[in-house]
């Protein structure tokens, strides 16, 4: 039994992993957001098959919220700002996309290395998946570097923050309740105060082009 | 009622009433009555805290010692402060259409919830709800920075949201690893979490956990700290957004940004038993110190001016509490006490002759001292103060930093008393003019709020002189409690 929900949790965290190098290649907001959702999913899957394992029943409403949350509200709400904003447009990468995997390849790989001498002390079932959270951190967080568009950058910023839930589920079966509620509101709160701002950022420069925030520097 | 629940609840129900009402022409007294009730509920703590030592509160969830309660003190002091300072301030902005009603309302209600939310940061017992606090003070000044909403407000509330929020994103990560640390040596049933257990067990805790989650929460942390070269928020929304909104920031949030820091380094120098977490913040501090100095050079906004200042001084306090021992960790907290009051005072008189020129290009403010000598002096005093000119404070701090540098790191002293003698002249040599160069500017149409200048001048010329025994003590145990 706990054979097979270690080998589950193992696809899962693969699976996250795949899903974070789709996002780097995806060029199409729409889409982002699809594959946001499903990262959501995946961590709900995987947090639920951890809380049926260890018997926590915090860890179900914990995967309940993400469902909510990161599922339905979060990308709901981002659609419907891309359909009052009308951006379908492509998303344009600084680098181009084979680079970028081979980028991600080597931060996977650094990640690796980096959670090997720890991995053994997770108290959580599957240490393995320590690893992989991590470089699912580092894609997202290049992710935000190469876009160059507003919402590109908030979905990197949310993703990253879903792979940091992955880490807390794999590394020590889940953060306490008050915590990951507090989390949970800091980022729907956050996507809120996004919205308001990409309608603020929009406007004023009538895009939402991050380049055009490159104003404020020493002269 | 205890007087914990007073200072956290007040600021949240402030938040509350001004949200409905804070657009009416009362709503900036009644700002300043909330910011007055929490001070009073500080000083109410403070004398428990005098009296009997620390305290739990809430099945330890909440803990005060000797290294928060002064904090805790400070910020609702310069919180009350601020906001009157902000009641004249504000209603010029207002009277130039650069503010609405609604702005107003959203101004005053997370003016409160900030403060409730660094009041939160500080007292919590719980590394996690450290880390949610630190973030919803992010969250509660992003639309506070952007509240003008020009160009360049809006790319520096942007700029502000994504890298503290990436920053801050590593340090939830820290938190996850220290959390998995001590999930191996705590017993069950205890919270892992809480700090308090986690001093405890801190010398079991596994060494190597510990160094990376160290690095992932001064990383984390040290971004809102405004450490380089992390700091590159910094500047812009300090320069962008109202300018209580900058005195605030720069006086009171990197202080608890920093105290996050200073809480995992003691639990990080437990496990380690090496100098890897000083060395590192050794590092980040000198780092910032010349990265401010040198900056500052270059600037011609006055409040962009004034931010690289707090990032070097922010430097400078991050390599005392790397340097630890007694003396340094002294100075380091006094340093923390004294920029607070001196730095936002600086704020305010830049914020009055900011208005009164109609510019925020110091080559267009002159002549201070024959508009409004009142404002020319504080500036001109302020900037004294932050220079670190005996006998204000910061001279006695950065003076003992210096000789404990001397003592224990020979080579990293030199490299501080550069970055002074920059700072001193980039921002004196601009200073000057604008206080005592020739003018033709007219007064204000509202008088503007100087108590606040001058009393935290006056605190910060104490603190110079003479410490009060009680503080003397917190900061004597405060800084064997960091060790080093």
């Amino acid at each position: 039994m706990t054979d097979l929900s270690i080998q589950l949790i193992n696809l899962f965290a693969s699976f996250l992993l795949l899903l974070a190098f789709a996002m780097l290649a995806q060029r199409r907001v729409v889409n982002l957001v699809q594959i946001y959702a499903m990262q959501g999913l995946t961590v709900v899957a995987a947090t639920s098959v951890v809380a049926y394992v260890t018997h926590q029943n915090q860890l179900y409403y914990s995967a309940a919220m993400t469902l909510v949350l990161k599922v339905f509200l979060i990308p709901w709400i981002l659609r419907r700002l891309i359909k009052r904003l009308d951006i379908r447009w492509d998303v344009e990468t600084l680098i181009n996309i084979p680079s970028m995997m081979l980028i991600g390849i080597v931060l996977v790989i650094f990640s690796f290395n980096l959670a090997l001498p720890i991995a053994s002390l997770s108290t959580s079932i599957s240490p393995g998946t320590l690893g992989i959270a991590l470089a699912c951190v580092l894609l997202s967080f290049m992710m935000m570097i190469t876009r160059s568009k507003a919402l590109p950058q908030v979905i990197g910023f949310l993703s990253m923050e879903n792979a940091l839930v992955f880490a807390a589920t794999s590394a020590t079966s889940g953060m306490p309740m008050v915590v990951e509620l507090g989390i949970a509101l800091d980022v729907l709160v956050g996507v809120f105060i996004l919205g308001v701002f990409m309608f603020q950022i929009r406007e004023q420069f009538e895009s939402l082009d991050i380049s055009h925030l490159e104003n404020l520097k020493e002269e | 009622m205890s007087p914990l629940f007073l200072v956290l609840a007040t600021p949240l129900l402030g938040s509350l009433v001004l949200g409905i009402m804070g657009h009416r022409p009362n709503g900036r007294n009644v700002n300043v009555f909330f910011s007055f009730a929490t001070f009073l509920a500080a000083v109410f703590l403070t004398t428990r805290i005098v009296a009997d030592g620390p305290i739990f509160a809430l099945n330890q969830q909440f803990f005060i010692d000797s290294l928060n309660i002064f904090l805790v003190t400070l910020t609702a002091f310069i919180g009350f402060t601020t906001s009157v300072f902000s009641r004249p301030y504000m209603r010029i902005e207002e009277d130039r259409g650069k503010m609405s009603h609604s702005r107003m309302r959203l101004y005053f209600s997370m003016y409160q919830l900030f403060n409730f939310c660094m009041l939160l940061a500080l007292t919590t017992n719980n590394m996690g709800i450290l880390w949610v606090a630190m973030e919803a003070a992010t969250l509660t000044t992003v639309l506070l920075v952007s509240v003008y909403r020009t160009p360049a407000s809006l790319e520096a509330a942007w700029k502000y949201f994504i890298l503290c929020g990436v920053g801050i994103a590593q340090a939830l990560l820290g938190t996850i690893l220290l959390y998995m640390a001590a999930q191996k040596v705590i017993a069950p049933g205890v919270n892992p979490l809480l700090w308090s257990n986690l001093n405890a067990v801190k010398t079991l805790l596994n060494p190597g956990v510990m160094a990376l989650a160290f690095v992932f929460l001064l990383v984390g942390y040290g971004t809102k700290v405004g450490l380089a070269p992390l700091h590159n928020w910094l500047p812009d929304a300090h320069a962008e957004g109202p300018t209580p909104i900058s005195a605030v920031l720069s006086g009171l949030l990197l202080n608890v940004a920093l105290y996050a820091v200073i809480r995992c380094k003691i639990l990080a120098d437990g496990a380690l038993h090496n100098h890897f977490a000083g060395h590192l913040m050794i590092g980040f501090g000198l780092l910032s110190v010349l990265v401010g100095a040198f900056s500052l050079l270059r600037q011609r906004d006055i409040k962009r001016m004034f931010s690289y200042s707090s990032i070097e001084h922010m430097g400078i306090i991050t390599f005392a509490f790397g340097m630890g021992g007694p003396i340094a960790n002294f100075a380091g907290l006094l340093h923390m006490t004294v920029h607070a009051l001196s730095k936002s005072a600086v704020f305010y008189a830049v914020g009055h002759a900011a208005q009164k020129a109609g510019t925020q290009i110091m080559e267009n403010i002159r002549g201070l001292i024959k508009v409004s000598p009142t404002v020319g002096w504080g500036l001109m005093m302020g900037t004294l103060a932050i220079l670190g000119m005996p006998p204000f404070g910061i001279f006695a701090s950065e003076f003992m930093i210096l000789t404990s540098a001397m003592h224990q790191l020979p080579w990293a002293a030199p490299v501080l008393l550069l970055g002074l003698a920059v700072a001193f002249g980039a921002i004196f040599s601009r200073v000057q003019p604008m206080v005592f160069g020739e003018t033709n500017v007219k007064r204000l149409a509202h008088p503007p709020a100087l108590l606040p200048v001058f009393l935290h001048l006056g605190l910060a010329l104490m603190l110079g002189l003479y410490i009060p025994g009680y503080l003397n003590h917190w900061f004597v145990q405060a800084a064997a409690i960091i060790g080093g």
